[in-house]
């Protein structure tokens, strides 16, 4: 049964169409990519689907309800960190639930424990590297409520060697605590590696124009990166993007 | 500590420097009493008139703290109002700044005929100087807060109030704090004008009494103990400042 819908779900701006008949669904616990040329309007899916932005027409379904409109519904993590500055790491990582009414610090503990945090609790942002604080943004969204994460390019504002052990953390994280994810990008490499599938969108205005199931067994290793059978599928995708 | 104690010799020095060159010019030059006291002089009446200069100092500073809490109650719920209902602010946010216009020599003694010569008309003096900062400071900081923070938090499903009270307000505290600052130190010189217009007691009745009887020393004492008293409640509010902004000076520490 899936988890999140989009259906036929338009958005213009003016005279500016940026989604037309936007169609895709998402299982329980998939981890679904959407990629697409620059500009072609990934955001404002995002937006879309978190209730900032009304779709002009269409539906958009989380666990069989319509939430066109509507907020709270999904779980957010945004290209940049976003902590609170006043806040410690702990607080910062209860915002998502604490906005929903309910907060588990013994929970957040232990997340921050399995992440390699945990000695950071008491810490504030400023205190953490770039990458950890990605990993604490990661969290915030993993301890929310809500039953759909949607990741907004995450990993694009960090460094290569970073953003590889981001990637590998992410995916470990995500295999041992399954979620529904939605993971916008632009880098090809990173959708194959850490999704189950990837859709790719065409220029504006934009709608799904090509879907790959991606191969690749869990658990996975770094050591697909080089594989042949990872470029082939590297090549396929670039070719549909263009 | 270690670092105001190193710096913190540097004003002292010029200050002290200053009262020395300005007791030998008047000692030389004999310029009488009544024209500009020396200050050894000025400091020898502060000591010897420490008593009746003393409830008078109570006075003040009491007036200037009932003074800066209602002007600190007022400018922020209206900073608060006035941000967060749109409609207010296009109709009021012109009124706030001809508020300011309005010269409080001259709106003192109106409000000394209509309230009377008791603490209300002094409060709102006071309250008057004291919003003004505290408001526009406060209305600032709530706009400067990151639209990538605010985007983060609508996504996640805050609520309007859940968007104001856990990302804006506390947001703008080190704003609010700027302002409170400068409010802090208008409040003491808000009280003495309102002194002046009428009261039992205070500095400002002091110093109309020393400056009428040519007892300028008197009235340099008044003068040193608003300064005083002015850097006192400054360094208050800074200290209240470091206590709520905590993560901010964590932050300079870091750098």
């Amino acid at each position: 049964m899936s988890h999140l819908i989009v259906k036929d779900v338009c958005k213009g701006f003016g005279a500016n169409e940026v989604l037309k008949e936007m169609n895709f669904s998402i299982q329980k616990d998939e981890f679904v990519s959407i990629i697409g040329p620059s500009g072609s309007g990934k955001s404002t899916i995002f937006n879309t689907i978190g209730g900032i932005l009304s779709p002009d027409s269409g539906e958009i379904l989380i666990e069989q309800e319509v939430i066109n409109g509507k907020r709270g519904f999904i779980s957010y993590m945004p290209q940049t960190p976003s902590l609170l500055p006043w806040r410690t790491i702990l607080d910062n990582v209860l915002l998502g639930q604490e906005l929903q009414g309910k907060k588990e610090p013994v929970k957040a503990m232990e997340m921050l424990e399995i992440a390699g945090l945990a000695g950071y609790a008491k810490a504030y942002p400023h205190e953490l590297s770039g990458g950890m604080k990605q990993r604490v943004a990661f969290i915030r969204a993993l301890l929310s409520p809500q039953a759909v994460i949607c990741l907004d390019e995450p990993f694009s504002a960090l460094d290569e060697l970073t953003r590889l052990e981001m990637q590998k953390w992410l995916l470990s994280m995500w295999e041992s605590h399954k979620r529904t994810v939605l993971f916008i990008t632009h880098n090809i490499e990173e959708a194959l590696f850490l999704s189950d599938r990837i859709l790719v969108l065409s220029q504006k205005p934009a709608k799904v124009t090509a879907e790959f199931t991606v191969p690749f067994s869990r658990p996975r290793n770094e050591s697909i990166l080089l594989e042949d059978r990872f470029l082939e599928w590297k090549r396929r995708v670039h070719f549909a993007l263009v | 500590m270690n670092r105001l104690l190193l710096k913190g010799w540097r004003p002292v020095a010029v200050l002290l420097l200053l009262f020395v060159i300005w007791e030998i010019v008047v000692r030389v030059s004999h310029i009488e009493a009544w024209l500009l006291p020396e200050p050894s002089k000025i400091f020898t009446e502060a000591f010897h008139g420490w008593k009746e200069f003393y409830p008078d100092l109570l006075s003040t500073t009491k007036i200037s703290l009932y003074g800066f809490a209602v002007g600190v109650l007022i400018g922020l719920v209206v900073a608060v109002l006035l941000y967060l209902i749109p409609f207010l602010r296009d109709s009021f946010y012109p009124l706030l700044i001809l508020s300011q216009n309005v010269p409080t020599i001259v709106l003192a003694p109106l409000l000394v005929i209509w309230f009377g010569f008791g603490l209300l008309p002094k409060i709102i003096v006071i309250t008057l100087v004291c919003f003004f900062p505290i408001t526009v400071a406060a209305l600032d900081g709530f706009k400067q807060t990151p639209s990538e923070l605010k985007h983060y938090m609508m996504m996640a499903g805050a609520s309007k109030g859940q968007l104001f009270w856990k990302l804006e307000f506390p947001f703008a505290l080190p704003s609010i704090f700027s302002g409170l600052k400068i409010a802090a130190t208008y409040s003491v010189m808000g009280a003495v004008i309102s002194e002046w217009l009428g009261a039992k007691q205070g500095i400002g009745v002091y110093m109309t009494l020393a400056s009428s009887s040519f007892r300028t020393d008197r009235v340099f004492v008044a003068i040193f103990a608003i300064m005083l008293l002015s850097l006192l409640f400054f360094l208050f509010i800074v200290l209240i400042e470091r206590w709520v902004v905590r993560w901010q000076v964590n932050g300079d520490d870091g750098k």
